[in-house]
């Protein structure tokens, strides 16, 4: 059995590494001249022959060969419509699901991986039994994340046949790469899953984390290729005026929005995975009937909450980095996103990251309750919650307030003469900074609440991180109203990078200070695992239906900034369905969405309860002779 | 089963929270449409028109006050008519105009040739524009009305106008192109051209396949039917119906595609088929 085992997980790696090996066949160079110049490059420096560097180059494709059509000029009749169908709301919920679920099962991967090396580092049997349970969890999901994309890519070829068409003539490389890959992603999962209780112990350890790391590489390579085609449709590569391709599949998929997407999702989808498992956590925990399962689940939450988090705390940065690097794509763009119709839904976002923070920390403050020392703590948390509130009301606080004429002409226009200024980004990045940082120091709080620091020099530490944080937010407030209240509209963002920099600074020294000070430290009294109100729980679901919302609304404002263009600027839609919906309508449309999706994860979460479920029947098996 | 009513319960709340609040707690602003090519009559237009209609295109389909405001994104216009002079002697000037009309022609298809300074694109030390080429992409401004926005440029920066209004078509004039042809000379032609013959069955004349099924039979309709019938039939094709056949079948627009030469000659003919 053994060696049945073995050749099941060799084929599968082989598979998987076939799999990666192939995916550059089918991305050429960019196209002939370049991939002739390395090859010409390596003849010269190691003195490949001739005939060897020309059989090189002759097996290039050559890009420039292949003819590529315009983009198509259609009209509402070249939309296939069904009677009852709206087609936008169908691709949209179709597209969405799938992209949460994806997002789920990729996610989890990556923090299983780091929390599975941590039970090898630690040999604490309990990291890898709840590596395990977020693997369970997550294996469920994968088939539905398949089915939906199955269901996506059916409704597209239905009824938008011809972008459908016209990127997959552009895409049709990495397109079958992707399904490669799937296969790939697939055998791996299994055989990591499957094989979990089988692979334990010494160097077979070793394989398993080896597997993982490989399902992590496949998975980041599949959500790669997918968000080109999406960012492709926002930023198009290659393409003359009249959509004509004239690159090669790299060009395609290289292209401007490429890269700042895929930091800003792989960021974003390890907060909405912990998330995820933090809401099957409190539904485990709100059902659990011993102590003992209690105290299991109550530590799982802890643990998803901390993954969410941590993966939070960058997100708002890497959306930085994208809002920028769109404004450098296309200041029409960006403009169109911050600055016109879409503007408001920052209002939005910003009450649904004030309600994430808000139940995060209140999570981790209910969560010093299972402490004996957290007493020392409790009076400074409600100065932290002061901070949090004000915070968030500034980052909600809009630039252009809707106001009767009366009002107006009170006011003396349409901007309040000090409160304005909290509309603009000077304002809201000193806000967002603040509530990292205040978030971060309630983490800080909750790690000590249970800890006796015995170092010699605890003063000294803890004068240092006080004097870092002073400073650090002086810092930050300075920059915010220099550039606020001093500054043209020109060099207001310019606030953003040294406060970032402050901000991470701040976190960096401080962790590192703080992991010195209390090493060996002498604990108050073992923490009281499972010891936590009920409605802590339910912080936990409001994170991640928060999470899975704002995703949603995130996600709606990033396709719909391409307006009335399937392809931008080349691939006008002419569909019935181009004109931009007002922000209540999209709001709907992404509550049925996490309606459904909530739903599904409810039936997930179900399946997983009663997979663990024994029943004896008696007397219904025949015994046996 | 009480714990998932209750986290089920208190997470449809959460989310009809959002929902309201995006519905309710937010102006709820209506987004332009899609902007439609229009068809710009440039020959029964003054010079006065054809400012006004630059000041449009300028304000709106060319978003060009997204960035020329008073927030600083972009240099302000509103003396270009003698700035452009002035940057056409800078140094850095790399375009190749000689006019101030060349000037801000080059500005608007090729904005890089002259960046005002601290205006260039992060990192390009003031070499490339941030500033789209307005005849592409999203904005796809027709030669036409560029030289409409360059004639508001001149006018409402204090200048002499000096751009003419173009004798060319504007983007979106096909069918006036279509329109300033000659009319079509027989009525085969006209059958032909309006393809009358994919629903009616047009009977005595030797263009394609005239047996179309759709709309009644036009073989003798002249036997029957007047030419105040038939022309209205034509121009109001859902005036009267034919009995058995379905209201909304005939397309509503000969009345504008036909020239009134064309409509007397169909006219004329179908009253002649008895």
């Amino acid at each position: 059995m053994p060696i049945r085992n073995t050749r099941i997980i060799g084929g599968a790696i082989l598979l998987a590494v076939f799999a990666i090996l192939a995916l550059p066949a089918f991305t050429p160079a960019a196209n002939a001249s370049e991939a002739v110049a390395p090859v010409s490059a390596a003849t010269t420096a190691t003195a490949i022959p001739a005939a060897q560097a020309a059989a090189k180059a002759t097996d290039v494709p050559d890009a420039k060969a292949v003819a590529y059509p315009p983009a198509p000029k259609l009209t509402a009749a070249d939309y296939p419509t069904f009677k009852g169908v709206n087609s936008r709301v169908a691709v949209w919920l179709a597209a969405q699901l799938h992209l949460w679920f994806g997002a789920f099962v990729l996610a989890v991967p990556i923090f299983v991986f780091i929390i599975e090396a941590i039970g090898m580092a630690t040999r604490d049997e309990r990291y890898d039994q709840m590596a395990f349970e977020f693997m369970k969890v997550s294996i469920t999901a994968y088939s539905l994340t398949a089915l939906l994309g199955g269901l996506l890519t059916f409704i597209l070829l239905l009824l938008y046949p011809d972008l459908f068409r016209y990127l997959a003539t552009i895409f049709k490389s990495s397109m079958f790469a992707y399904a490669l890959l799937f296969f790939a992603e697939s055998a791996i999962l299994y055989v990591y899953y499957y094989g979990w209780h089988w692979l334990q112990g010494g160097n077979k350890k070793w394989v398993h984390l080896t597997l993982g790391l490989l399902l992590n590489a496949v998975g980041c390579l599949l959500m790669f290729l997918a968000n080109a085609w999406t960012t492709f449709m926002m930023s198009p590569a290659a393409v003359d005026a009249a959509g004509v391709f004239n690159g090669d599949t790299w060009a395609a998929i290289h292209n401007f929005l490429w890269n700042p997407i895929n930091i800003h999702r792989l960021v974003a989808n390890v907060a909405f995975g912990g998330s995820i498992i933090g809401a099957y956590a409190a539904f485990k925990f709100l059902s659990a009937r011993t102590k003992e399962e209690r105290a299991h689940y109550d530590w799982i939450g802890y643990n998803a909450n901390f993954i969410a988090i941590a993966a939070l705390l960058p997100l708002p940065f890497a959306g930085y980095y994208l809002t920028a690097e769109m404004y450098a794509y296309s200041q029409q763009m960006g403009i169109t996103l911050m600055g016109g119709v879409f503007a408001w839904i920052f209002i939005i976002q910003a009450v649904l990251i004030g309600a994430l923070f808000l139940s995060a920390n209140y999570y981790l403050w209910c969560g010093m309750g299972r402490s004996e020392g957290a007493y020392r703590y409790n009076s400074r948390i409600k100065y932290i919650a002061i901070v949090l509130v004000v915070a968030f009301l500034v980052w909600f606080t809009p630039h252009t307030l809707v106001l009767t004429n009366a009002e107006l002409k009170s006011l003396g226009g349409p901007y309040h003469q000090y409160l304005g200024v909290l509309g603009l980004m000077p304002a809201k990045n000193t806000a967002v900074n603040f509530l990292i940082l205040f978030t971060f120091m309630s983490f800080m709080f909750y790690r000590r609440a249970n800890k006796i620091a015995t170092a010699s020099w605890v003063t000294t530490g803890n004068a240092i991180q006080i004097a870092l944080f002073t400073v650090g937010l002086i810092n930050i407030t300075l920059l915010g109203v220099y550039y606020g209240y001093f500054t043209n509209t020109v060099y207001k963002v310019a606030a953003s990078i040294p406060q970032v920099l402050t901000t991470l600074t701040i976190i960096v020294v401080s962790t590192v200070i703080d992991t010195l000070m209390y090493k060996g430290a002498k604990e108050v009294a073992p923490l009281h695992w499972g010891r936590m109100p009920a409605r802590s729980q339910y912080a936990l679901f409001l994170l991640a239906v928060a999470f899975t919302w704002l995703m949603g609304l995130m996600g709606y404002v990033r396709s719909a900034i391409r307006q009335h263009w399937h392809v931008q600027g080349v691939f006008r839609d002419n569909s019935v369905d181009a004109f931009t919906p007002d922000l209540g309508y999209a709001a709907n449309i992404v509550s049925i969405g996490t309606i459904l999706f909530m739903a599904m994860v409810m039936f997930i979460f179900w399946l997983n309860a009663i997979n663990s479920r024994r029943v004896a029947a008696k007397g219904y098996w025949k015994k046996p002779a | 089963m009480t714990n998932f009513l209750k986290v089920s319960g208190f997470s449809l709340l959460m989310i009809g929270g959002f929902s309201a609040y995006s519905n309710f707690g937010i102006p709820q602003i209506k987004p332009a449409p899609p902007p439609v090519e229009e068809k710009l009559e440039l020959g029964a237009m003054t010079m006065d028109q054809f400012i006004a209609l630059g000041g449009k295109i300028y304000n709106e389909k060319g978003t060009c006050t997204l960035c020329h405001n008073a927030m600083g994104r972009a240099p302000m216009l509103d003396k270009i008519g003698s700035v452009a002079a002035e940057n056409l002697k800078n140094p850095n000037y790399k375009g190749a105009a000689k006019t101030v009309e060349e000037y801000l022609h080059e500005s608007l298809v090729k904005p890089s040739a002259f960046v005002v300074a601290g205006f260039g694109k992060a990192g390009s030390n003031d070499t490339e524009s941030p500033m789209p080429d307005v005849s592409g992409g999203g904005i796809g401004l027709s030669e036409a009305e560029i030289a409409a926005v360059i004639a508001y440029l001149q006018d409402s920066s204090g200048s002499e106008v000096t751009v003419s209004i173009p004798a060319m078509p504007a983007a979106g004039a096909e069918t006036s192109k279509a329109g300033a042809t000659a009319p079509l000379k027989t009525p085969e032609e006209i059958i032909a051209k309006y393809t009358c013959g994919a629903c009616h069955v047009v009977a005595g004349h030797a263009v394609g396949s005239q047996t179309g099924t759709l709309g009644p039979s036009l073989a003798r309709i002249g036997a029957t039917k007047s030419r105040e019938y038939l022309r209205q039939a034509i121009l109001d094709p859902d005036a009267v119906i034919a009995k058995g056949y379905a209201a909304g079948m005939m397309p509503r627009t000969y009345g504008e595609q036909l020239k009134a030469q064309e409509l007397e000659m169909l006219v004329n003919y179908l009253a002649g088929l008895k």
